[in-house]
Formats: structure tokens, C-alpha cells, sequence
């Protein structure tokens, strides 16, 4: 099957997904005890017209179902309602989604180009000082949470004024010169990235190591050296190639963790992004954006895992696709 | 044969503390959760105890040498608190007028022991108005340690009773899916799937968010609990479902069809059982992140609500930099959830490496 149309499979394939989400996301909104109109009715300003007139917007006097389906039509064509402070829940999104996307890509690659050299070297050196160590650190690495280690590094910060604090750009960004730009963006992303590749970083590291050592082992390894191949070839050409295939699925298991872990992450370390939105949108009961949040998060997860997937046919013309 | 040695001389036990971390590990736990069982005892003060006029009060400084050079019982001497006009802030003196001498095995504040028997009698403390602060105290004048203790007790036992829920419903689901197949293994699994495909952390806090406000701490403990378990049953149940596909078609599945048992009694008796290694492991594997999850949930204020302690809502106040910076022992349960959850890791991946030879991942 060509990729394009296996893509095209899939999308429709997450159709039926999505739609269970958002059914079940209605649910656990329409369960809420938060009354949607409680904000405004708390504003003197606004009239009972007002009032009324939106409710009917919202078609809160319809059955539930029907409200269902109000609200999936607007969905589809684009309109998520509006916020609790009167803006538009898609623009918010959009200014938070590719900030999210910049922290989980900077994550992802930073998280893959540390622990697939650190994997190789461990699974070459098993059982050195060196292995031993790094399976300590990785363990210690899995156990922290991200919550405390965040708050841990935002300490580091502010005692030592190496990192600044909160946001993703300084004050004057839009006068930078480019190059300035692109530093400043990566100095405000250091802290987020190290505490989200920290806690990724160990569970890739354990996993290349054990394929590695899996492979190592197999025949065509045992072949390859047989017949007098120099060590680094069999190693780097054909041990290592096939380690890595399964680390690719992992990728779609990674970014939903990224996205779920980023929440906190973003919470403490004051980032931008889609997490740190949908966090305070649930503080302030702010359904209409509570529920974009959800669905978009669903999104990005079910992109990620086609991705994940796609990458594996290319790097593994073995796997095909069906 | 005493008890003791009867399960050190167990195979699995043996094997299972060859590894030094892992027996560390299983010491420490085993040391946990000793000190929560009888959190009464091993706290100075009770689970309402504050004094209000000592927020923020720096841990007692316990002495052995008085003042002469001679060395004395363990005494510690209270604060005084005094507004600081030159830096804005509130300092704590000692007051040497009085000395509070440490006091073991004797009476305090009343506590039940499991929840049933009354007792008073604490590990250590000093007679009031003295105030034995090991760690610090809180924003209310509550004393750290003490919480630790209490706060132990929720976050440590959450992780269990959540399992006792998922577990249960994630075997069986999966189990009816993989055994009946087709439309309603089709359904299921798309319902499974659905849950799985909304990021964790985002289903977790808008279910806690939907939580009302006035319930008592027992029935948001268990509201937490279950909604923590419904985030965990989707993934099992796929799991096993892929085990019962292909227990499903073995000889004995077979054998009991043709008795005649039921489809339900097949499931739980037959080919669940089957899958008991992989659940062992995946129980000792999955601890952890119910305890991840809850201290977050409660770190954001959406878990466990105060007065009640948890690991996780003690953080919260370290969550303003500002006071972390003047009051570091705040972080002390950070500590203690990154200990208990390397634990629970480290004997997780030993339990595996010996029930599950497949997967191992070599040490």
C-alpha cells in the first residue's frame, strides 16, 4: 500500500476515535456542576436579553443530545466558542499549539541525540562502570517527578540568574535582530527541554540498550562477524540499524507522554503552551476551552502515532503497511 | 519454621534481593510503609495540630551540649518570631530563656492505631508550650514532619486502590473482548482505544475538575481513586485482550467448552489465570505512576484538599519560588515521592526480569 493512501486509511480510521472523544469529553462537561452562564450572570453589565440570548446561543435549554450536536457542527466548522474572558477559544489554541509543538520537537531531538549514543555505548560496554552508572542515573532520572524537578531547576534559576524565568521570549523580542531571536527562544526553552528530556531520556537510553543487546546476540550478527566484517561495520551497519527500528514506535508512545507531562512542566516553569492553557482553563472552569483543549490534545496524539508509524516504513523497509 | 525465615527461604524472595538495590529498595518500602501504618506514633504532633503564631518556622535546633560545655539530654529551645524592618521579613530567634527537653515514649496527642485502637504515646515530642519542629512548619504553623507522615499514608495507599479498581475491570474487559471477538471486541476495543488517545494528564485534571467542592475528605479520596483508576484500565485491557486471542484457542479452553461451562466462568477461570505473570509484573510496574499521577493532581490543588495532607498538596506551597528560597524543607515530600517511586521502579523491573525472562532488560 502507498503511503499516501495508507495516511489517507488512517485519518479515516480516526474518525470514529475522535468522535468517541468528543462524545465522551461532552459527557464529562455536561457532568460538571459549573454552570457555563455563571460568569456572565455575575456581571452586573450584562442584561437578562443578554443573558438569555446567549443561552440560547449555547442551547442550553435543549435536550442534551441536541446540545451534542450544536456543539460538533460548530466544531467542525471551525467555531470552539468562546472563552470565560470573551475571546475566542480557537485563537487562544492557536497561540498556545505551536508553542507546545516547538517544546515536545526540541524534547524529542534533544531526548533522541543523548540517549541513543548513550544506549549504544552501554550495550557495547555491558556491565563497565560506566553501564552501571547509567543505569543508576537513568532509574533516578524515571523516578523524579516532573513537578518537583521543575521546581528544583526554577530554584537553580533564580538563585543563579543563569535562566530566565517563565515565557518563551524576553522583553523587546520583536526589535531582536534573527539571529538574537533564535538564542533568546533557546535560552528561555533550556530549563522546560532538560526537565522533560530527563524524564524521557532514561526509558530510550534502557530501551536502545536492550535492543542492542538483543541484536547482538542474533545470528546475523554472529554471521556478519564470521565472515571477518571489521567490528565497527557490524556494529554501526547492521547491529545498530536494527536496534533502532523498534525505538520508532516508541516515538508515537513518547510524544503522548510529552504532551501529558508537558502540562505540569509548563504549569511550573511558567511556558506558554497548550498544557499550561487547558490547566488553567479546568482552574477557572472554563469548559467551552477545557473541551478544545481535549480534543486538540487527541489530535495531536493520534498525528503523532501515524507519524511514528510512517517513520517506521521508512526506516525499516521490511514493515509494511496495512 | 518461623514466619521470617519461612519467607527468606521463599525461591522468589531469594531471588528477588540478590540484587543490593533491589533488596535497598525493598527495605525502604518495607520501612515506608511501616512509618505510615503507625504514622500516630512516629508523628510528634496529631493530623489537626497548628500553632498559627509559628508559620514558617525553621526546624527546631536539637541540642546536646548546653550552654556550660556539658554534655546534656537532647533539649531544643522555641522561636520567636519578630518582623525584621530592614529586610521585610519575619525572623526566628531562639528563646534561651527555656529549655524543652526531648521526651520519648510519652504521652501526646490522641491517634488510632490501623484506624481502631486509641493510644496516645508518641516516638518523640516536647511538653508544651515547647514545639519540636524536625522539619520545619507550614504556612499554618502545621508541623512538616508530622505531615510526612500522614501525608504518606494517602499517597502511598492511593496507588493501591486505584489498582484494586483498574485491574479488575481492565482483566475483564479485555478478557470479554478477546473472548467473544468480532463486533464486540470491535466496539470495546474502540471504546479502549478512545481513553487511551486523550492525552493522560489532561483526562485526569478535567475529571478532577468536575469534582463539586463540598464533599467530605473521604468520599474525595475516593472520588480520586477511581477517577485515577479510569485512566489506568484501557491500556491493560488491550493487553490482556492480545493474551486472550491466543489462550482462546488452547486444548483446555476447548475441555471446558465441551463440559459445558459458561463463557463468564471460561474468562475468570480459565484464561485469566493464564495471564496472572504478566499482571503481577505489570501491578509492580504501574504503582508508580498512580503515585506520579495523584501528588500532581493534589500538587495543582485538584487532588487531595487540605486540612487532609498528601505528598502532593504539601508541594503546593513550594510552588511560590520565593518561599522555597527562604524555606527549603517545604520540598522535603518531593523527596519522598522521588524515593518511593525509585522503589517501587527498581523492585518493578527486578519482579519482571524474573517473571517475565523474555523481556528482560539486562543488568
Amino acid at each position: 500500500m502507498s503511503i499516501p493512501i495508507y495516511i489517507l486509511k488512517r485519518i479515516l480510521q480516526a474518525i470514529p476515535l475522535v468522535i468517541i472523544v468528543s462524545i465522551m469529553s461532552f459527557i464529562i462537561i455536561k457532568l460538571s456542576p459549573i454552570d457555563p452562564l455563571a460568569e456572565l450572570k455575575l456581571n452586573p453589565a450584562i442584561s437578562p436579553q443578554v443573558l438569555q440570548s446567549e443561552k440560547q446561543r449555547l442551547g442550553l435549554d435543549l435536550p442534551v443530545y441536541k446540545q451534542y450536536f450544536n456543539w460538533a457542527g460548530n466544531f467542525v466548522k471551525g467555531d470552539l466558542g468562546v472563552s470565560t474572558s470573551g475571546e475566542k477559544v480557537s485563537d487562544r489554541l492557536m497561540e498556545r499549539i505551536p508553542n507546545t509543538l516547538l517544546l515536545t520537537i526540541a524534547v524529542i531531538i534533544v531526548t533522541w541525540l543523548v540517549a541513543i549514543p548513550l544506549g549504544i555505548y552501554s550495550a557495547l560496554n555491558w556491565k563497565s562502570p560506566f553501564d552501571r552508572f547509567l543505569t543508576v542515573i537513568s532509574s533516578m532520572g524515571m523516578a523524579v517527578p516532573t513537578f518537583f524537578f521543575a521546581l528544583l531547576l526554577l530554584i537553580f534559576a533564580v538563585k543563579t540568574g543563569w535562566f530566565p524565568v517563565g515565557g518563551l521570549t524576553s522583553v523587546g523580542f520583536e526589535n531582536f535582530n534573527p539571529v538574537h531571536k533564535f538564542f533568546d527562544v533557546v535560552h528561555h526553552l533550556i530549563l522546560p527541554v532538560t526537565v522533560l528530556a530527563t524524564a524521557s531520556l532514561a526509558g530510550l537510553q534502557r530501551q536502545m540498550r536492550g535492543n542492542l543487546l538483543d541484536v547482538l546476540e542474533s545470528d546475523y550478527v554472529k554471521m556478519a562477524r564470521a565472515k571477518g566484517l571489521p567490528e565497527n561495520k557490524v556494529i554501526y551497519k547492521h547491529a545498530v540499524r536494527n536496534a533502532i527500528n523498534p525505538m520508532v514506535t516508541l516515538f508515537g508512545f513518547e510524544f503522548a507522554s510529552l504532551l501529558s507531562g508537558a502540562a505540569l512542566t509548563e504549569f511550573v516553569l511558567q511556558y506558554p503552551g497548550l498544557g499550561r492553557l487547558m490547566l488553567e482553563a479546568v482552574m477557572k472552569s472554563d469548559m467551552n476551552l477545557v473541551m478544545a483543549s481535549l480534543i486538540i490534545g487527541t489530535l495531536m496524539l493520534i498525528a503523532g502515532n501515524l507519524i511514528a508509524d510512517i517513520l517506521l516504513k521508512f526506516v525499516d523497509p521490511r514493515v509494511s503497511l496495512d | 519454621m518461623n514466619i521470617f525465615s519461612k519467607i527468606t527461604n521463599n525461591k522468589f524472595i531469594k531471588k528477588l534481593t540478590k540484587d543490593k538495590f533491589v533488596f535497598i529498595s525493598l527495605v525502604i518500602l518495607v520501612f515506608l510503609y511501616l512509618s505510615i501504618a503507625f504514622a500516630g506514633f512516629f508523628a510528634p504532633y496529631g493530623k489537626m495540630f497548628s500553632d498559627r503564631r509559628l508559620s514558617y518556622a525553621p526546624p527546631s535546633k536539637i541540642f546536646v551540649i548546653d550552654q556550660h560545655g556539658k554534655l546534656s539530654l537532647p533539649y531544643t529551645y522555641n522561636f520567636k518570631r519578630s518582623f525584621n524592618p530592614e529586610t521585610f521579613q519575619m525572623d526566628f530567634q531562639l528563646d534561651r530563656s527555656h529549655k524543652y527537653y526531648l521526651k520519648f515514649f510519652s504521652q501526646g496527642d490522641e491517634y488510632k492505631i490501623f484506624n481502631l485502637i486509641p493510644s496516645k504515646t508518641h516516638l518523640v515530642k516536647v511538653n508544651s508550650p515547647g514545639r519540636l519542629f524536625l522539619l520545619g512548619s507550614d504556612i499554618n504553623g502545621r508541623d512538616v514532619f508530622s505531615r510526612l507522615f500522614y501525608g504518606g499514608q494517602i499517597s502511598l495507599t492511593i496507588g493501591f486502590l486505584a489498582l484494586l479498581i483498574s485491574f479488575p475491570i481492565g482483566l475483564l474487559y479485555g478478557g470479554i473482548a478477546g473472548y467473544f471477538g468480532g463486533a464486540v471486541d470491535n466496539i470495546m476495543m474502540r471504546i479502549a482505544e478512545a481513553i487511551m488517545s486523550i492525552p493522560g494528564f489532561y483526562l485526569l485534571i478535567s475529571l478532577a475538575a468536575i469534582l463539586p467542592a463540598n464533599m467530605t475528605s473521604i468520599q474525595r479520596f475516593t472520588l480520586i481513586t477511581v477517577i485515577l483508576a479510569f485512566i489506568g484500565w484501557a491500556g491493560l485491557s488491550r493487553v490482556v485482550r492480545g493474551m486472550v486471542l491466543s489462550i482462546k484457542n488452547q486444548e483446555f479452553v476447548e475441555a471446558a467448552k465441551a463440559i459445558g461451562a459458561s463463557p463468564m466462568r471460561i474468562i475468570t477461570k480459565h484464561i485469566l489465570p493464564q495471564t496472572a505473570s504478566y499482571v503481577i509484573v505489570a501491578i509492580t510496574l504501574s504503582v508508580p505512576g498512580y503515585i506520579l499521577a495523584e501528588s500532581g493532581l493534589s500538587f495543582l490543588g485538584l487532588g487531595i484538599q487540605q486540612p487532609d495532607a498528601s505528598w502532593g498538596n504539601m508541594l503546593k506551597e513550594a510552588q511560590e519560588y520565593i518561599n522555597v528560597l527562604y524555606r527549603p524543607w517545604l520540598l522535603t515530600p518531593g523527596f519522598l515521592i522521588f524515593i518511593a517511586v525509585l522503589a517501587f521502579n527498581l523492585v518493578g523491573d527486578a519482579v519482571r526480569d524474573i517473571l517475565d525472562p523474555k523481556s528482560r532488560a539486562r543488568r
